[in-house]
């Protein structure tokens, strides 16, 4: 998202010598039940780009149990980027936990120092990265929404939603380092994959036995997701908000959804009244999705909502206000009554995909 | 069981505004809460008491009116109430506010043992479920983020069992009493005030504590002096270089609308025409 008017106030930012020694783009590749979160792939394809800026390296930072599962992640890491991998392996560290992922991580940074640490802002990432950070006793920003380099100074500025999703901030880390960041799935952009990349493992060890643990994992209850929504890997989303006026009228978002094979999403005002589950809210504190095509109706485009939806690759909003900001970012307009504009598209679509598999 | 816990008082966030035309934050009438989220920790840290007695202690760092914050805390049940609140807090950020949080429970520990401290997920002001973690790793204490269940507390043992949302699962966990629990909403639902707790709130002698009595060691690891993280710029974001393409036919009929943006999207738009045939 680029800047409108705003309120500049450029800082000098002079780092101790200590400091300057701080030096390449880092990754922590998280996984979990021998999975790597795509966010960690989507964090190296903006690690690369901050690398580059830099002119520094791209490391993937992997803990886990011994295996070859770990060193699997590490060649993965190098086909999305990752010039090298810190591997640190140790059986504490076979499923997350706070502690030995702190003091691994904590290890790791003080030993390669690392100017920028990234991480995803997922359950896991977001208790680690708080770990680490205080630890470290170093700057964290959540949430990141864009991450650059000031050309000036080499630092990472960090831009996120504030106030309630109302306004954008650009953050700075002072006389601190590593710069700390986490970025939720989905806001980046998936890399493309090069499978002739290659890259060096760096391993390191970790000094720690379960009995110096505290807290046990007694059991993992995955997930059932055969009915839960999907929306941050669908390609299509129709989405309401409160200019639908009323909880019956949202039926036709799902009648529209149901033609077109698409996931439903919603707005928060309308996920605060109960209309639609918490797992379909798109926003800065519900969802961010990229799917290929985006339908919004009755959404006014908040900032909040903005940030979880503008990476879509086409935008089609239908407002009855010509002023709703969602006409300042959708790609097509529409001024005009949802009620009657939603169902003549589900039955404009309808005709459009019969006409398609006739083509076949 | 004396649970600690953390509250903050945010303003509404669904009705703050901005002002079109000089683009900064309306504050006049928009509401302060209790974070939405630390109900969900508060009313948890009620139930322990239900079942063990002992007592709750809340506290919020924070400008004097986030006594409101506190007061309404009490009125749903808790015992004690602490604000800290200091001008050199000034511009804390989340490493500077788990300074002084944790400095604060440590005084209070030093009354009455302390063996829980409880955070909302997060806030909805800042959103960035830092300083929870922050808190305990500076009170060394075990760190369990995203509780949706206390599965189980031995007190005996001082041993909590606890379920953990984690990506695409449930974590169930067990560690040791003293802990800090960050709980994930909609796992309770705070319960209503009585008579005499909201009579008892109304009364109840507010405890002010500035720096020195939350026992801050180092004043250069508070408010701003101690934060790593300062705001550059604060901006709204600019519209796309071009603006959205209006779609308006003659005689407006949504049909005939609908049939214009699907033809016009076809040829703009591959990778969507690409998806629907994948669908067709």
């Amino acid at each position: 998202m680029s800047e409108g008017t705003q309120v500049k106030k450029k800082r000098k930012i002079v780092l101790d010598e200590r400091l300057q020694a701080y030096k390449g783009v880092w990754v922590f590749v998280e996984h979990e039940r021998g999975q790597v979160h795509p966010v960690s792939w989507e964090l190296l394809g903006e690690g690369r780009k901050l690398a580059d800026m830099l002119g520094v390296e791209l490391a993937g930072v992997v803990l886990a149990a011994p295996g070859e599962e770990a060193k699997g992640f590490c060649q993965e890491a190098f086909t999305y980027g990752a010039d090298l991998c810190y591997l640190m392996q140790n059986e504490v560290l076979a499923d997350y936990r706070n502690d030995p992922f702190t003091q691994g991580l904590t290890e790791l940074v003080n030993t390669h120092q690392p100017e920028i640490l990234l991480l995803g802002a997922t359950t896991q990432g977001r208790d680690l990265a708080g770990s680490v950070a205080t630890t470290l006793q170093t700057g964290l920003t959540a949430d990141c929404t864009g991450l650059t380099i000031d050309p000036d100074n080499r630092s990472l500025l960090s831009t996120r939603p504030t106030f309630g999703g109302s306004l954008l901030c650009t953050i700075v880390t002072l006389n601190y380092r590593p710069q700390m960041a986490t970025v939720r799935p989905r806001v980046m952009a998936m890399p493309e994959k090069d499978a002739s990349r290659s890259g060096r493992i760096v391993e390191h060890s970790l000094v720690m036995a379960e009995a110096d643990i505290v807290t046990k994992v007694l059991e993992f209850i995955a997930d059932d997701s055969r009915d839960k929504p999907q929306l941050p890997f669908a390609d299509i989303i129709v989405a309401g908000g409160r200019g639908l006026g009323k909880p019956e009228n949202f039926q036709l978002v799902w009648d529209l959804a149901e033609v077109l094979g698409a996931e439903v999403g919603a707005s928060r005002p309308v996920v605060q009244a109960g209309w639609v589950e918490l797992d379909r809210q798109v926003g800065q504190s519900g969802k961010t999705v990229r799917p290929k095509l985006y339908i919004a109706a009755g959404i006014s485009g908040a900032i909040q909502h903005r940030v979880g939806m503008e990476g879509a690759d086409c935008i089609i909003a239908i407002n009855n206000d010509p002023n709703a900001p969602i006409f300042d970012f959708a790609h097509y307009g529409i001024v005009g009554d949802a009620m009657t504009l939603l169902p003549a598209l589900t039955e404009a679509f309808r005709q459009k995909l019969a006409t398609l598999k006739q083509a076949g | 069981m004396h649970s600690v816990v953390c509250i903050k008082q945010v303003p509404d966030s669904a009705q703050i505004r901005v002002h079109p035309v000089t683009n900064t934050i309306m504050r006049q009438g928009v509401p302060a809460i209790i974070n939405p989220y630390d109900l969900f920790a508060l009313e948890e840290a009620l139930r322990l008491k239900d079942r063990f007695g002992g007592k709750v202690t809340v506290i919020s760092m924070g400008p004097p009116q986030a006594e409101i914050a506190l007061r309404k805390a009490l009125s749903f049940g808790a015992d004690d109430a602490i604000l800290v609140t200091d001008k050199s807090f000034a511009g804390a950020d989340t490493l500077a506010t788990s300074y002084a949080l944790a400095a604060t429970i440590r005084q209070i520990a030093k009354e009455t043992p302390v063996d829980m401290v409880f955070a909302g997920k997060q806030t909805i002001d800042g959103d960035t479920a830092q300083v929870g973690p922050g808190i305990a790793k500076r009170m060394d204490l075990q760190l369990l983020t995203y509780v949706s269940r206390i599965v189980s507390v031995d007190q005996e043992k001082r041993e909590i069992m606890v379920e953990r949302r984690a990506e695409g699962g449930v974590q169930v966990l067990k560690t040791s009493l003293p802990c800090l629990i960050t709980m994930l909403e909609g796992s309770n639902q705070m319960r209503f005030g009585t008579m005499p707790d909201m009579f008892r709130a109304a009364r109840y002698e507010m405890k002010f504590w500035d720096k020195t009595a939350a026992g801050i060691e180092d004043v250069a690891k508070i408010g701003l002096k101690g934060s790593p993280t300062v705001v550059n710029k604060v901006f709204t974001p600019s519209p796309r270089s071009e603006k959205a393409e209006m779609i308006a036919v003659e005689g407006g009929a949504p049909a005939d609308v609908a049939v214009a943006l699907l033809a016009k999207m076809a040829v703009r738009f591959p990778v969507v025409e690409k998806e629907l045939a994948k669908r067709a």
